[in-house]
């Protein structure tokens, strides 16, 4: 427990320590500390931002899909509407088409019956014409009462 | 066995000392033989007399080897952090001597309101360096002088703080640089002001003449119990602590009752010491930190 010259020693190994940590270890630590102090400040930062742009851009796709939405059913709506309006045209238009069908041939069908007619009212004056010789049993000059015998298949 | 217990409290307590032993010294070996030295000589002392005569001249070279190895091997860990040092992801080792300085550095910015790059270096020395030396504390007592009594070194004591040259040292150069920054930031004027104007401080000139000596007995004395509080305090403690251990140790050669509750008791002791050793590096440097704020403080 002398007190010598380790005193000395001591002080110089000291001042040395104090040196070498000021100019060699202190600031390159110290350095590195505030740069990453700086860089996750500014990390926290962004991941701020991009927190709040993914709200943003959240709330602009809700929009968006609720317009598209909206849209869609007004598009479906709409082909609907045209739908029913189509199939009432067509069922319109097969009506008429029916109706001008059935006219047309309710038309036919009495121009048949008339040809009918006049075809049997030729026959009949045929065979009246026919019976009547049969009945004579002689032949009747065609030319003199033709105009007779067309006169009476005309009131047929 | 007293006779014999005294001689290893002493042989614990004494540094291997070099130094200069004057012409004619008569030196005593083991054997009882004496020696009369012709011509002054450099040697290791081989009791604690020889070393107590070699006078200031001499170096304890235990606790300066040990102390200065530690700061190698502190400022090498130190070295090595700082050269990885980046901004990116920190990882282990790096992260501890990070979380080192951070402290240090909170610890100065609390207390440290002045402009001066060399403190919280500093700080960072004395705390990291105290306590390595402190640590060397709960090395088992006997392992370290045993070994190095084989190899035929006499003494060897392995905590440097328990070796008042070495606290006192380090309180010196921070006193050292105390006044230095006291001058240089109150002027040599400011800085004797302080000392005489303190703490009695009247108007009249005639009175405050006559109260100049009284207020420079008291600052000087206030300025001095600064560095030898410093010193002491963490010489005191250290050594009390060892010697503590050492008188646990003793009880390892009373039987295997005693040598049991001796281990139990080393184990106890060295648990409370973490504390102590800790403990003391931090308020060496606290109370560097203090002094030299106060230094920078203008009136």
């Amino acid at each position: 427990m002398n007190v010598n010259a380790t005193l000395i020693g001591q002080i110089i190994a000291f001042a040395v320590f104090i040196w070498f940590c000021m100019k060699y270890v202190w600031p390159f630590l110290i350095k590195a500390m505030d740069e990453r102090q700086k860089k996750i400040a500014d990390g926290l930062e962004a991941a701020n931002r991009a927190e709040r742009d993914l709200k943003l851009a959240q709330e602009k796709a809700t929009t968006q899909i609720r317009e598209a939405k909206e849209q869609a059913s007004d598009i479906i709506e709409q082909a609907n509407k045209r739908a029913s309006q189509l199939i009432d045209e067509s069922k319109e238009q097969a009506r008429k088409e029916g109706e001008r069908l059935k006219a047309a041939a309710q038309a036919e069908i009495e121009q048949e019956v008339n040809r009918a007619k006049e075809q049997l009212r030729q026959q009949i004056s045929a065979l009246a014409v026919a019976g009547a010789a049969k009945i004579l049993e002689t032949s009747i000059d065609e030319k003199a009462h033709s105009e007779l015998i067309n006169k009476l298949a005309e009131e047929l | 066995m007293a006779g014999s217990s005294t001689d290893y409290i002493k042989h614990h307590l004494t540094n291997l000392t070099y130094g200069k032993l004057p012409e004619g010294y008569e030196r005593v070996d083991h054997d009882g033989n004496r020696e009369v030295l012709q011509e002054g000589t450099w040697t290791f002392a081989h009791s604690a007399q020889e070393a107590s005569d070699m006078g200031f001249w001499a170096f304890h070279v235990d606790s300066l080897g040990w102390s200065i190895g530690l700061g190698i091997l502190m400022m090498w860990f130190f070295r090595r952090a700082a050269k990885k040092a980046n901004s990116g992801v920190p990882t282990g080792f790096q992260n501890f001597v990070e979380m080192l300085v951070e402290f240090v550095d909170k610890t100065v910015k609390e207390t440290f309101h002045g402009r001066n790059p060399i403190v919280a270096p500093l700080s960072l020395t004395i705390f990291g360096w105290v306590f390595l030396m402190n640590l060397m504390d709960l090395v088992p007592v006997d392992i370290i002088p045993k070994v190095m009594e084989l190899a035929g070194v006499p003494f060897q004591k392995i905590v440097p703080t328990t070796d008042p040259n070495i606290t006192m040292a380090m309180a010196i150069t921070v006193f050292t640089m105390m006044i230095y920054y006291s001058i240089r930031v109150k002027g040599i004027g400011g800085f004797m002001g302080e000392l005489a104007l303190h703490p009695f401080n009247v108007k009249n000139p005639f009175l405050q003449a006559l109260f100049i000596p009284v207020n420079l007995f008291l600052e000087i004395i206030a300025l001095v119990a600064k560095p030898i509080s410093l010193g002491l305090r963490l010489f005191g403690n250290l050594y009390a602590g060892e010697m503590i251990f050492i008188l646990i140790a003793l009880l390892f050669s009373a039987g295997l009752a005693l040598g049991l509750l001796g281990g139990v008791l080393q184990w106890a002791w060295a648990v409370f010491h973490i504390l102590v050793i800790t403990l003391q590096a931090f308020i060496f440097m606290v109370l560097t930190i203090v002094y030299l704020s106060m230094a920078h403080e203008d009136h």
